[in-house]
């Protein structure tokens, strides 16, 4: 009896410990690859990354300034097609929901949600680049807007739904018809959660390269609009790191701690917001 | 406020009605608008399935279904096949998830049943940050650091103690399955852990204190009575990684090798369907080669579509039964 006690008692605690190595593992990931990224980017950040061009191969120096302002730019297409098109769509879902048409998007969402990066940037590629014959800024963005428009959707439409019916009926018997609740009631108060969403979306897409290599593709130079090819950071970071060159790595570890700290700041910007948004249940 | 303001008016005025008629007509056009946006989603997902199908259509009536089955790939001859990215894809992410699963779910299992609330919440948190790390970074990452690490010690080491499986013999690059799997496996730890916690919290507390009551240590209750009940939705956090596995292009790409045959050591160089599709889809030229390419995504959307339904249908089952207790 006691033999068995004390090896179910021993049983528990190794493996109660080797569930917190597990976690422990898992967790420490995170701050390996921090630590690493940190220390290899930051011996290669300097103020020409954030300034200058690339250089050709074999000359040292340069930066990825364009890379930078080719990102934005395609963050900037794929928000103003995404998050409209995924807020009404949210919108749709949650106050006209009901069974049918609505099960039909909500699992078309879903659907989007879950293919491969590397799907929609063929799909962006066939409807957008092949067609024209050429790479655009404007295929890139229309590629990350289709990631964006379901996580949109999503935390839109979870949010909405979790605005207590009293508001809506307070709003509705002042006498105000059912959109005007919608946009100056229900809208407002679940305004944090949305927000929280479309900046964990807008961080998401940012740190995509898998759609933007066939879309918008890459670019040494700066782009001469919104029809031309456009450096980004992702696609920069994997042609260069690819790449058998040294001083191209350490431009790859600077941009890929510069998008990081881009990411990881949205991602915790986005949990604080939500933490302190506590009020939009009450 | 401004919602009675606007309301007023048409109150007052029985002469002002058809303006009140018109705002209460603003529902029809809000309706409207917002189902305009829900229809584009349907159709852009619509437009995706039916572009790959079209695209596509050259290289299934060349090949068939033989397309799956056949290890040729040649673009000169427009000779092509499947299987090596097929395997690629399904063998680096069965392992990564055979690496993945045992630290996952028992990371999971220490967030909700040992960890306290806050403690618990913050490491969660961490964890779920590291699903936001670009996948580029972990290719960035592991081209420098697990490449190397494969090439000069895990590889040599595994080959010495495990060289009388075929699974573990031929020259070690650095670069191949093993690697791709190790990386992918990092990648997938946040979506088993984070989901995985979800189903072991919406066990009901009763079923812990009845299995402690009866003398249960903490550990056989965890074991025998919290995961079964929640294995449903831990098997559902396995299918989605999976899933994410499957899928996964930069890291892959930049690990793998891009060897488009297939090897049966795990230490070999080899590709994976969304490794080849990055790397020749902008050269492809011709007829059939990005017919074959397209063929091959709409084979990996198939596939994830299907693991992500296996997936929603066993969280939900999982979570309706958690919410009917409550």
């Amino acid at each position: 009896m006691t033999a068995r006690n004390l090896y179910r008692k021993g049983l528990n605690n190794v493996m109660l410990t080797l569930t917190g190595v597990c976690a422990f593992v898992t967790v420490s990931t995170l701050f390996v690859i921090l630590a690493y990224l940190v220390y290899n980017g930051g011996k290669s950040v300097d103020f020409d990354f954030f300034t200058q061009l690339p250089k050709g191969t074999g000359e040292l120096g340069g930066g990825m300034a364009n890379a930078i302002v080719g990102s934005a730019e395609i963050i900037a297409i794929a928000s103003l097609i995404g998050i409209p098109v995924g807020f009404f769509t949210g919108v749709y879902l949650s106050e006209w929901g009901g069974p049918g048409y609505c099960f039909l998007v909500r699992y078309m969402c879903d659907l989007l949600n879950g293919v491969p990066s590397i799907v929609i940037g063929i799909f962006a590629a066939t409807v957008l680049v092949k067609p024209l014959h050429h790479f655009s800024a404007l295929a890139g963005g229309f590629a990350l807007s289709l990631m964006l428009i379901p996580i949109t959707a999503k935390s839109t439409e979870q949010f909405l739904s979790e605005v207590p019916r009293s508001l809506r009926e307070g709003s509705l018997a002042l006498g105000a018809p059912k959109w005007r609740t919608i946009a100056s009631v229900v809208v407002p108060a679940a305004r944090k959660g949305i927000m929280t969403g479309v900046i964990l979306g807008v961080a998401r897409i940012s740190g995509e390269s898998a759609p933007l290599l066939f879309t918008s593709f890459n670019n040494q130079d700066w782009s001469n609009g919104m029809r031309d090819p456009v450096a980004s950071l992702p696609v920069m970071i994997y042609s260069h790191a690819i790449a058998p060159y040294d001083d191209w790595h350490r431009q790859a570890w600077a941009a890929g701690l510069v998008l990081l700290t881009l990411v990881l700041i949205a991602n915790i910007a986005a949990r604080l917001i939500l933490t302190r948004g506590t009020t939009t249940r009450g | 406020m401004a919602s009675t303001a606007a309301a007023q008016p048409g109150l007052t005025k029985p002469g002002n009605n058809s303006l009140a008629r018109r705002l209460r007509g603003g529902d029809e056009v809000a309706w409207l608008i917002t189902l305009l946006f829900a229809t584009s989603v349907l159709a852009v997902t619509a437009l995706l399935i039916g572009e790959l199908w079209l695209g596509s259509a050259a290289s299934r009536e060349k090949f068939g279904f033989a397309f799956l089955s056949s290890t040729m790939w040649n673009p000169v001859t427009d000779e092509f096949g499947a299987y090596p990215f097929l395997y690629g894809t399904v063998v680096t992410s069965v392992v990564a998830l055979v690496i993945s699963v045992p630290i996952g779910v028992g990371a999971a299992i220490y967030l909700s049943e040992l960890a306290g609330g806050k403690w618990s919440d913050a490491l969660t948190f961490l964890v779920e940050l590291l699903a936001s790390v670009p996948s580029v970074i972990y290719g960035l990452l592991a081209i420098f650091t697990i490449v190397p690490m494969m090439r000069e010690f895990i590889g040599p080491a595994l080959k010495s103690s495990f060289g009388f499986l075929p699974l573990f013999q031929g020259p070690v690059y650095g670069v191949g399955y093993l690697t791709a799997s190790l990386v992918l496996a990092i990648m997938i730890f946040p979506y088993i852990i984070s989901v995985s916690r979800e189903a072991l919290m919406s066990v009901p507390r009763e079923q812990r204190e009845a299995a402690l009551a009866l003398g249960a240590t903490k550990w056989e209750s965890t074991w025998q009575i919290v995961v079964p009940y929640a294995r449903l939705g831990i098997i559902g956090s396995i299918f989605l990684a999976f899933a994410r596995a499957l899928g996964e292009t930069m890291a892959v790409t930049m690990v793998i090798g891009n060897d488009n045959n297939i090897h049966t050591s795990l230490l070999s160089p080899g590709n994976t369907i969304p490794a080849i599709l990055a790397s020749e889809f902008n050269e492809a030229s011709g007829t059939y080669h990005p017919a074959a390419l397209i063929e091959l995504a709409f084979v990996l959307f198939m596939l994830t579509l299907i693991l992500n339904g296996c997936a929603r249908l066993l969280i939900l089952v999982t979570t309706s039964k958690g919410s009917a207790r409550a």
